[in-house]
């Protein structure tokens, strides 16, 4: 062995023992204990608008949650309500709960119904692909999460989705947005809407459980998703949709 | 040996300084979930994991208040967490003394059962300007069990405008049911079940005919005075003229 050999082995030697090293370590780390493991769900929810009855209880209950500022246009999740009139205008309008009770009546409807909106935890999330630092990603159980600690509040994020479902949290100035409640899923328990909502139109369950709620919802009603077009692949799955929803 | 020169000697102690100076940056003033080689994200992950639950859930109010829990299972509020109207109760099982925030009254109750044309055909909805405005709901409805209306006991729940007459005339204290027979499905079918009135005169005559021992009624003949018509037909018996 020569020198000029001998340096360049050792130059490629010490980092890949490091990077051997951190391997090792991370497969010994990884739990198999029984413990919760990611990579056996895949989250998803259902959404029945021939129930919702546009209480606004999950509005209230997801800002008490998840800490999510009280003025109303900071909204993890919202509910629309679209009035379609008999000349074919439509008007959709974001309601809150405790506000102007009863709402204005219209004249001249043709339908009406509410429409609550989330996060869709896109398949294809657009918002991942534009972040400029890797602050948000997709977790293996199918949940798309925000590092607040990397995001710089470029809200790049924000304009990338297609359903408006992100907002800047004024207190952190970071991007925030639905979670599934990732805290109480992982814990086996029900995203905080899907707790309160008193007449079930949100059914919250695991896609890879044939059991789950959320399966028996998809199989037992006619599904669609909000824009198919954009191939985000959401996974909030929608009965009864209105073809005005948009 | 030729020696090093100098300028290679100085040279290697500025590429030291700069070696240092990475590592140190690397282990020291970096955070380690940035350097995380595995999940860069499991530090994200496990924040998120950590955060406070506020919402207890559906199940586990049942295992302390069991009657109420058992009784809204039959009812119709069955699909409605108890959470949802008491509010979180997470803190109140960690410590019962924290009690859940009660949301109280009609406030509350209007959020899902005011009327709103976008509900969906059939929802439970109630006017809440009209419907005994100044009552609390739960004076009638209970929460864990709500029924469908009852029907009204007094006949003043529907006739408030006619007993509010009656009270002030001569007939105060006669009954509804003096004079009316009222069929119990009159209550629930108002309009299609409807009471009686009285249809003879002989009925009023009981204490207004000449003959009669009543000393505070007004006397007629009923052989002369209006033999064509029933007495209600000119007088309104709600509220009769003193003579």
């Amino acid at each position: 062995m020569n020198r000029r050999k001998f340096i360049k082995n050792a130059i490629l030697f010490f980092p890949a023992a490091g990077v051997f090293r951190h391997l090792l370590k991370d497969a010994q780390a990884k739990p198999g204990n029984g413990k919760y493991d990611p990579a056996n769900h895949l989250y998803g929810m259902g959404v029945d608008i021939g129930k919702c009855i546009g209480c606004g209880l999950c509005i209230e209950a997801c800002k008490k949650e998840n800490n999510v500022p009280k003025e109303p246009f900071f909204c993890r999740t919202w509910v629309e309500r679209y009035v379609i009139k008999r000349d074919g205008s439509v008007t959709v309008v974001s309601i809150e709960a405790q506000k102007e009770k009863p709402r204005a009546e219209e004249t001249d409807v043709l339908r009406s119904f509410f429409v609550p909106k989330l996060c869709n935890q896109c398949e294809n999330p657009p918002c991942v692909q534009v972040c400029p630092v890797g602050a948000t990603f997709a977790t293996e159980d199918g949940v798309v999460l925000v590092d607040s600690k990397r995001c710089i509040g470029c809200r790049y994020c924000i304009q990338a989705c297609p359903y408006g479902a992100r907002y800047l949290h004024p207190e952190t100035r970071t991007a925030d947005k639905c979670t599934f409640c990732y805290h109480r899923i992982v814990k086996g328990m029900l995203p905080a809407c899907v707790e309160v909502c008193p007449t079930q139109a949100r059914i919250f369950g695991d896609l890879k459980s044939m059991a789950s709620r959320l399966v028996r919802f998809t199989r037992i009603n006619k599904i669609h998703v909000l824009k198919p077009h954009l191939n985000t692949e959401p996974k909030v799955y929608y009965a009864e949709l209105d073809g005005e929803v948009r | 040996m030729k020696r090093i020169p100098e300028q290679i000697k100085r040279l290697a102690v500025v590429i030291a300084v700069i070696i240092t100076g990475v590592v140190a940056i690397r282990y020291f003033i970096l955070p380690s979930s940035l350097t995380d080689g595995r999940f860069h994200r499991q530090s994200t992950v496990e924040r998120e994991t950590a955060k406070n639950i506020v919402f207890a859930g559906a199940t586990i109010c049942g295992n302390c208040h069991g009657d109420k829990a058992e009784k809204k299972k039959a009812g119709y509020h069955k699909t409605v967490n108890c959470e949802t109207c008491h509010g979180p109760a997470q803190s109140h099982i960690e410590n019962p003394a924290n009690k859940p925030a009660m949301s109280g009254g009609r406030d509350f109750c209007v959020f899902c059962h005011a009327y709103d044309q976008s509900r969906p055909t059939g929802f439970p909805q109630i006017n809440p300007v009209l419907h005994n405005p100044l009552k609390a709901c739960i004076t009638c409805h209970n929460p864990h069990d709500p029924v469908p209306p009852q029907t009204p006991r007094e006949c003043s729940a529907c006739h408030a405008q006619i007993a509010s007459i009656k009270t002030v005339s001569p007939h105060a204290l006669i009954g509804c049911t003096s004079c009316h027979n009222v069929p119990e499905k009159h209550k629930v079918s108002p309009r299609s079940v409807r009471p009686t009135k009285p249809d003879t005169r002989e009925f009023c005559g009981k204490c207004h005919r000449k003959e009669s021992d009543r000393k505070d009624a007004p006397k007629i003949d009923l052989a002369t005075h209006g033999e064509r018509f029933l007495c209600w037909e000119c007088h309104y018996p709600h509220r009769p003229e003193r003579m």
